[in-house]
C-alpha cells in the first residue's frame, strides 16, 4: 500500500462537469511514488477526463490535485497554467489519438521537447542569435539525451526522418521517448499499447519497467490491455461513470465483484431481484 | 465540339507506344477551326455601331480569322498533350514502383547546390550587370529600380515567412508593420530630425510593439478568425493613419522625408556630397545604388536571423507549434509567448522595410498600405512554399518582376491591337496563375523542409507531412 504512505499524486473530490454532463464525479485516489498505477474502467467511464483535468487540459470544476515533489512540498496541479504542468511539476503525458509533429524529424521532436532548458542555455534566444553563450553545448547535450531515448526505444536508426513516416508501433515509442526527454516525475500514458501487436505489446512492458526502474519515474496509464494493467501494474484504480468503483492491487481488484460487474454486467437472477425490489 | 477524338482512343491502349498521327491531329484541328468560323458569322464577324439614329454594320473578319487561328491552335496543342500523355502513360514510372527503387535526388536538391550561391552571386552583382548591359548608369535606372522593388518584397515575404510559414499562423494584416515601420521613420525623421540608422531599429521596435499588441487579442483564435481578425487590423492601422491628420498628416500622406545619407555623407552634387567626398562625378544614380545594396543587406539580414532562429529552441518551437499546439502544450512550451514572439519578429521586419520604403520613395501616404499589398505579400508566402527561404525569394521575383515584364511585352499589342495594354491584365494573369500553382503545386514552389538538426543524415521533409497550421 505504498500509495498511502508516499503518494506522488494525489487527486482528491475530483468533479467535472460539462453543462448538465458530470465526467467525473467526487473522485478521489492516490498515486504512489516508483508505481505504475492503471486506470482502467469502460468506455466512457471518465480516465481520459481525469487525465486532461491532471495534465492541464481542463480545469476541474472542483476538488485538488496535488503533486507531491521528491522533496515533500506540494504543487496544486488545477491552478498551474497548462504548460507549467510539465516544465515546474514535471508531469509528462502521451495522447490516446498519438500527437507527434509530424513534419518534423525524429530527432527534433525530442528536442522540442527539451524546449525550456535550451530556451534558457539560449538566453532566451537572444544571446543564441548572436553566437553567444552555451547554446551550441546545451544543445550537444540534449542531442545526447535524445540520442539515450533513442537508443531506448530502438529508434536510432530513423533519427533523422519525418516522424510522420514511422510505423505506428515506433510512433507510439517516439511520444513515451518524448514525454521522458522533458524528464518527467510522472509520466501518463493514455493507451499505450492501444494498436500494438503482441510482442509489441511486451516490450513496451519492458520499456515501462525499465523507466520506472532507472529514472524513478512514476506511471499512471489508462489501458484495455488487461495483459498490460495485470503485468506491469502496482496498484489498479477502476471507474465507471465518473465515479471510482475499486481500488487495489490488480489481484484485488479483479476479483471485486463491482468491477466485474461493470465490466461483464451481472446474473440475469441479480437484475430480477432489483426488478422486484423497485416494483418494475 | 464534339469533333471524334482520335488520341484519346490511343491512349485506351497504352500496351501499343503510341505515336502521334499528324495528319490526323490536323484533320481534327481543321473540322474544329470550320466550327468556330460557323459559330463566329453571327456572333462575331459583325458589329453593330450606331451613329445618331442608325445602326451600321461593321465588319470584322480579321477578329473571325484570329479566333479561328486561336481555335486550331488550341485543338493541335490539345492532340500533342494527349499524345505525349498516352505515350508516357504506356511506360511506366519508376516512381510508381511499389518496390524500392534507386531514389534520384530530386530537381530541387539538384537545383538548390548551385541555385543558392549563384541567386547571392546574381543579386550582389545586378547593380554592375546591369551597368555593363544597359551601357551606362543613367540607362540602367529602371532596373535598379526594379530590383529594390523585388528585394522589398523578398524582404517582407521573409518576414512574413516567419509568421505564416514557420509558426503556421495566418496573417492578413502584415501591411500595418510595413506601414508602422515607415511612419515611425517618416515622423521620427521629420519631426526630430533624427538619422536613418538611429531610426531603423526604432522602426524595427515600433513593429514589433504594434506585433504583440496585435499579438495578444487573436491569441485564442485559429484559422479563418485569426485571418479576418489581423485583416482587420491591417485596415485599422490605414484608417488611423487617414484619420489621425494631426499626426500623420492624413491622407495627404507625408512628404520631404529626408533621403538616405551615406552614413552621414549625402547623395547631393554640391560640396561635401559623395561624389565630391569619392572624386565620383555626380549622379543621381549614386543613391539608388546605395538603396539598392541597403535592401539587399537588411534582406539577408532577414534571411540570417530566420536561418539562426529556425535552429533556435524557439524557431522549433514555432515549427511545433505549427505542427501541433496541443503537445507542444504537453511539453511545457509556454504557446502564448511562442506565437506573441513570431508576431513580434515577423512585424520587426516589415517595419525594416517599412523605414527603407519611406527612405527610398522619400513620401508616403496610407494609400501605399492597402489590404492589395498584405495579400501580395501573403501570395508571394504561399506560392514559394511555406517555410522555404529560397522558394519565397523566387515567388517574390515572379509576382513582382512578372507585372514589369508584362509591361514591356508590346508585341502583344500587334496582335490584340494598338488600343491592348496589357499591364491592364496584370491581375487577371496573377489569378490565372495562382490557380494554376494551387493545381500543380499546392504546397508552393518548394514544398520540402530542411530539418533544423540532424544525427547522421540530411533528408529533406516531404511536403505532404508538413502541416500548414491552423491559424
Amino acid at each position: 500500500m505504498r500509495w498511502l504512505q508516499d503518494p506522488i499524486l494525489d487527486v482528491q473530490h475530483l468533479t467535472m462537469r460539462f453543462g448538465g454532463l458530470v465526467a467525473i464525479n467526487d473522485l478521489s485516489f492516490k498515486a504512489g511514488r516508483g508505481d505504475i498505477t492503471a486506470l482502467i474502467g469502460p468506455n466512457g467511464a471518465g480516465k481520459t477526463t481525469v487525465f486532461n483535468c491532471i495534465t492541464g487540459f481542463y480545469k476541474p470544476t472542483e476538488g485538488m490535485i496535488a503533486l507531491r515533489k521528491p522533496d515533500g512540498s506540494h504543487l496544486l496541479l488545477e491552478r498551474l497554467p497548462g504548460y507549467d504542468i510539465n516544465w515546474k511539476a514535471k508531469v509528462a503525458r502521451t495522447f490516446q489519438n498519438i500527437r507527434l509533429f509530424s513534419g518534423m524529424t525524429v530527432l527534433e521532436n525530442l528536442l522540442v521537447a527539451q524546449h525550456n532548458p535550451l530556451m534558457i542555455a539560449s538566453g532566451f534566444t537572444f544571446l543564441g542569435v548572436l553566437g553567444l553563450g552555451r547554446y551550441r553545448d546545451a544543445e550537444k547535450e540534449a542531442i545526447e539525451r535524445a540520442k539515450f531515448w533513442l537508443e531506448k526505444t530502438r529508434l536510432t536508426h530513423r533519427a533523422d526522418d519525418p516522424a510522420g513516416d514511422l510505423p505506428y508501433g515506433d510512433q507510439r515509442r517516439l511520444e513515451i521517448a518524448r514525454a521522458m526527454c522533458t524528464d518527467p516525475l510522472l509520466l501518463c500514458l493514455d493507451e499505450p499499447a492501444a494498436g500494438l501487436n503482441p510482442r509489441e505489446s511486451l516490450e513496451l512492458n519492458e520499456l515501462l519497467l525499465s523507466i520506472r526502474k532507472d529514472h524513478g519515474t512514476s506511471i499512471l496509464l489508462i489501458e484495455h490491455d488487461m495483459s498490460v494493467v495485470m503485468e506491469i501494474s502496482d496498484h489498479v484504480v477502476v471507474l465507471d461513470y465518473g465515479t471510482k468503483i475499486s481500488d487495489g492491487t490488480p489481484a484485488q481488484v479483479r476479483d471485486d465483484p463491482k468491477v466485474i460487474a461493470a465490466y461483464l454486467g451481472v446474473d440475469d437472477s441479480e437484475v430480477e431481484q432489483v426488478e422486484a425490489e423497485i416494483g418494475a | 465540339m464534339n469533333a471524334p477524338s482520335i488520341t484519346t482512343s490511343s491512349a485506351r491502349s497504352p500496351a501499343v507506344p503510341t505515336r502521334f498521327d499528324l495528319a490526323a491531329a490536323l484533320k481534327d484541328s481543321a473540322k474544329s477551326a470550320l466550327i468556330a468560323f460557323g459559330l463566329s458569322i453571327p456572333i462575331v464577324a459583325y458589329r453593330t455601331d450606331q451613329s445618331g439614329a442608325d445602326l451600321f454594320l461593321n465588319p470584322r473578319w480579321d477578329m473571325v480569322a484570329i479566333f479561328c487561328a486561336i481555335v486550331f491552335g488550341l485543338r493541335l496543342a490539345q492532340h500533342a498533350f494527349m499524345a505525349s500523355r498516352a505515350a508516357r502513360e504506356a511506360v511506366p514510372s519508376p516512381t510508381q514502383a511499389t518496390e524500392l527503387v534507386h531514389a534520384e535526388p530530386s530537381a530541387f536538391q539538384k537545383a538548390s547546390r548551385f541555385g543558392i550561391p549563384f541567386f547571392l552571386g546574381v543579386a550582389l552583382a545586378f547593380p554592375i550587370l546591369i551597368y555593363l548591359i544597359q551601357g551606362g548608369l543613367n540607362e540602367s535606372r529602371y532596373w535598379v529600380d526594379l530590383g529594390i522593388l523585388i528585394l522589398t518584397y523578398v524582404m517582407l515575404g521573409w518576414g512574413l515567412n516567419i509568421v505564416v510559414g514557420l509558426a503556421g499562423l495566418l496573417d492578413l494584416g502584415y501591411v500595418a508593420f510595413y506601414a508602422v515601420g515607415a511612419y515611425s521613420y517618416a515622423l521620427l525623421s521629420t519631426t526630430f530630425g533624427l538619422s536613418f540608422w538611429i531610426c531603423l531599429p526604432l522602426a524595427g521596435i515600433l513593429a514589433a510593439f504594434w506585433g504583440i499588441v496585435l499579438g495578444f487579442p487573436v491569441l485564442r483564435l485559429r484559422g479563418d478568425y485569426l485571418a479576418i481578425v489581423t485583416l482587420a487590423f491591417g485596415e485599422i492601422i490605414r484608417l488611423v493613419l487617414i484619420n489621425w491628420v494631426d499626426l500623420t498628416n492624413g491622407g495627404a500622406g507625408i512628404s520631404s522625408i529626408p533621403r538616405a545619407t551615406f552614413f552621414g555623407i549625402p547623395f547631393t552634387a554640391g560640396e561635401g556630397g559623395f561624389a565630391d567626398t569619392f572624386g565620383l562625378e555626380f549622379n543621381g544614380m549614386h543613391r539608388m545604388i546605395f538603396l539598392y545594396y541597403l535592401i539587399l543587406a537588411l534582406a539577408l539580414l532577414t534571411n540570417f536571423v530566420t536561418m539562426r532562429l529556425r535552429k533556435l529552441p524557439v524557431g522549433r518551437a514555432w515549427e511545433a507549434l505549427r505542427e501541433d499546439e496541443i503537445a507542444c502544450r504537453s511539453l511545457g512550451i509556454n504557446t502564448t509567448n511562442t506565437k506573441l514572439t513570431a508576431f513580434a519578429i515577423g512585424a520587426m521586419f516589415g517595419g525594416f522595410a517599412g523605414s527603407f520604403f519611406a527612405v527610398r520613395q522619400g513620401f508616403i501616404s496610407p494609400e501605399s498600405f492597402n489590404f492589395l499589398e498584405s495579400a501580395i505579400i501573403l501570395a508571394i508566402v504561399v506560392m514559394g512554399g511555406m517555410g522555404s527561404q529560397i522558394g519565397v525569394a523566387i515567388a517574390a521575383i515572379v509576382l513582382v518582376g512578372g507585372p514589369e515584364v508584362l509591361r514591356n511585352l508590346t508585341f502583344l499589342q500587334a496582335v490584340f491591337g494598338s488600343g491592348f495594354d496589357p499591364n491592364e491584365y496584370r491581375l487577371l494573369l496573377f489569378g490565372a496563375g495562382m490557380v494554376a500553382m494551387m493545381v500543380w503545386r499546392p504546397r508552393g514552389l518548394i514544398s520540402e523542409r530542411q530539418p533544423s538538426v540532424i544525427l547522421k543524415e540530411r533528408k529533406a521533409i516531404s511536403g505532404s507531412l508538413v502541416k500548414e497550421g491552423h491559424g
